[in-house]
């Protein structure tokens, strides 16, 4: 027992634990946060539970070609626990973004970010970007055919750049087209690079945090003033201040352990994101679809008119960069309260209404068209008329339901057809058929003259009165 | 005479200074620059083209459009499935044929012959072209690209190319 404490005197006095980290854990911190700051420790948890279960993945996992999805099917169904590790690396990294967001929110409402923090904030920003690069760069890994789409999508984008574009392309396929050094790239990439900046970024802000001492919540009667704010932190924390260790960090570690049962949860009971079909780059059935952190970025660029597009693309990740790294530069003293920052409260809640609305039609993406749609069931067509019935059979077969939506089936790209009958006559389909439009092919080529009748004999009966009749006359049908 | 050893003494520190900031500089240069160069390495390793078959004439009727896959010319041994190409191979004379890339030129994304509509659509942001693979709807800013196609004794043979971006034509 003794030898034991000895041993450990002996350790502590050698490595400086009691002289340097200790009186780290305990610096004073202002006693009236509580859990407003859970957000930040259990961002760098999320973060934890990212190295530990990717180290056991990279076990396993073989980075390149086609060996790369064979060994994602075997960590799915066949290693012991390599289900439930693929969860908690998916899982962790949607809380990881999610709580790097959360934890910027309360420090841009509470205008922590204002002297003398300017470069906490600098950096958080900087390494939320990083994670943003590894949510994508991890969603590649996921090396099927989405992975191998989403690759070919981000070398077209970046091919947009003038001059350097086609180069960046080439770089970021690793060749000409996706193929065997694709994918290791990204793997060196997610797994070495990017995680050492994260490394080094949390570092920085870490070491910040104890330079600057952790913010107090805003007071609508302390403003910021540069010229005294250091002396009158420190006057009011000798007051009011208590150790971090443990009075401040017991509830980021009651939070962090309800954020890391989330994720295990979550693992456990939805499991990690099904894979999808092989990574073949000549299988024209996938259906891209970026990791729901993009679907917003995804929603923008359907929505731009095109001559935009290219400006979107290039621009607005690094106006989103620059933009929110010079906050504080813009802004480094004065009102820290949000009551008093009206702008600031609107600019969040502008910011988070456009960020759910896009992410909701990111995920609904009304302008694809829909190649699963169904025909349309005799009930809706309501008639027996063999032109009619096969005018419905064709709406479906020439795959003018993939984009418009008839009574209910059919996608939402062009407009719904289901009055079609009382807003054009005759003449107007045919016209509109034949010669297409804003956003519409021409079908002239495709259609004879009996199918071009029959489709609009069928298209004249769609009016709401129609319908009625329609679904009257079934009802009288069945006993 | 004391203020020499001073002077000589901030003379030897700055000298001192700038050999091992000069010196730390070369190792870096030195450590980095052979990795720099092995990540650019695809800019300036072009493949040469190569011609794929991709099946024989008469498995390709008049008039009809198919999906056909090939090997990229720069396979690698571990690329497997990774390293194929598909194109839409129309065929519109006794030997003449065009070859579409498969990708949509508003993001690449891959575009399906729609074959009773004789359209293809994109999957993605809903870009649609003709059966001559010019665009008919939607946000593609140009014609579907084309890879260089020929027929030689009864086979169809499609050249590999780069995967067509925006900004950089095939063919």
């Amino acid at each position: 027992m003794n030898a034991i404490k000895s041993i450990l005197r002996w350790l502590d006095d050698r490595s400086g634990f009691s002289d340097v980290v200790l009186p780290m854990l305990r610096h004073v911190v202002p006693d009236n946060a509580r859990w407003w700051y859970v957000f930040g420790s259990a961002t760098l948890c999320a973060f934890m539970v990212q190295v530990i279960s990717g180290i056991a993945l990279a076990t396993t996992y073989v980075p390149g070609g086609e060996a790369a999805y064979e060994s994602l099917l075997y960590i799915t169904n066949e290693a012991p626990l390599g289900n439930l590790l693929r969860g908690m690396h998916y899982y962790g990294a949607t809380a990881m973004v999610i709580l790097a967001i959360i934890h910027m929110t309360q420090v841009f409402l509470h205008a922590a970010y204002k002297y003398p923090r300017e470069l906490n904030w600098m950096s958080g920003v900087v390494v939320l970007f990083v994670v943003l690069g590894m949510s994508f760069t991890g969603q590649l890994l996921r090396w099927d055919a989405n992975g191998v789409w989403s690759v070919t999508v981000a070398a077209e984008m970046a091919g947009r750049a003038p001059v350097v574009g086609p180069a960046i392309a080439h770089l970021i396929l690793g060749g000409e087209t996706v193929g065997g050094s694709t994918l290791t790239r990204f793997f060196a990439i997610h797994v070495f690079v990017l995680p050492g900046l994260i490394f080094a970024g949390i570092g920085l802000h870490l070491w910040l945090v104890l330079r600057h001492g952790i913010s107090e919540m805003p007071n609508p009667d302390q403003p910021v003033e540069p010229d005294t704010y250091k002396e009158d932190y420190e006057s009011r924390l000798e007051k009011t201040g208590v150790p971090f260790w443990p009075i401040a960090a017991w509830r980021d570690t009651v939070f962090s352990v309800a954020v890391m049962a989330l994720i295990v949860g979550c693992a456990l009971f939805f499991g990690p994101p099904a894979l999808g079909t092989s990574p073949n780059p000549s299988d024209i059935n996938a259906n891209p679809m970026p990791d729901w952190y993009f679907w917003w970025y995804f929603a923008i660029l359907s929505m731009l008119p095109p001559e935009l597009e290219t400006y979107v693309i290039l621009g607005l990740p690094v106006v989103g960069l620059i933009g929110l790294i010079i906050v504080p530069i813009w802004s480094n003293k004065g009102d820290r309260s949000p009551s008093k920052r009206p702008w600031a409260v609107g600019t969040v809640v502008f910011g988070f209404t456009a960020l759910v609305v896009l992410t909701i039609y990111g995920y609904k993406k009304p302008w694809s068209p829909d190649f699963g749609v169904e025909p349309l069931p005799a009930q809706l067509v309501g008639s027996s008329d063999p032109a009619i019935v096969h005018g419905a059979q064709l709406v479906h077969q020439k795959g003018c339901m993939y984009c418009h939506d008839v009574d209910g089936y059919g996608g939402h790209r062009g407009p719904e057809l289901s009055d079609i009958g009382h807003r054009l006559n005759r003449a107007g389909l045919i016209i509109r058929i034949n010669n297409g439009g804003y956003n519409m092919p021409s079908f002239a080529a495709s259609l004879t003259a009996a199918e071009l009748s029959d489709m609009v004999a069928f298209l004249q009966t769609r009016t709401n009165s129609s319908r009625q009749v329609a679904s009257d006359s079934t009802e009288a049908a069945t006993p | 005479m004391q203020e020499d050893t001073v002077d000589s003494d901030a003379d030897r520190r700055s000298f001192l200074t700038r050999l091992s900031v000069g010196l730390a500089g070369l190792i870096g240069a030195v450590i980095s620059l052979p990795p720099i160069g092995y990540v650019l390495s695809p800019l300036v390793r072009k493949p040469p083209r190569k011609w794929r078959d991709v099946g024989s004439l008469e498995q390709f009727p008049m008039g009809e459009t198919k999906l056909v896959q090939f090997q990229d010319a720069s396979s690698t041994a571990w690329a497997g499935d990774t390293a194929k190409t598909g194109a839409w191979l129309r065929r519109t004379g006794e030997s003449e044929f065009i070859a579409f890339s498969v990708n949509c030129r508003h993001l690449g994304c891959p575009v399906r012959w729609i074959k009773d509509a004789k359209l293809f659509m994109c999957p993605c942001h809903g870009g649609v072209y003709y059966q001559d693979g010019e665009v008919a709807a939607g946000p593609p800013p140009e014609a579907l690209a084309r890879y260089p196609v020929r027929v030689v004794d009864g086979n169809v043979e499609i050249e590999t190319s780069p995967i067509p971006l925006t900004t950089n034509d095939v063919a």
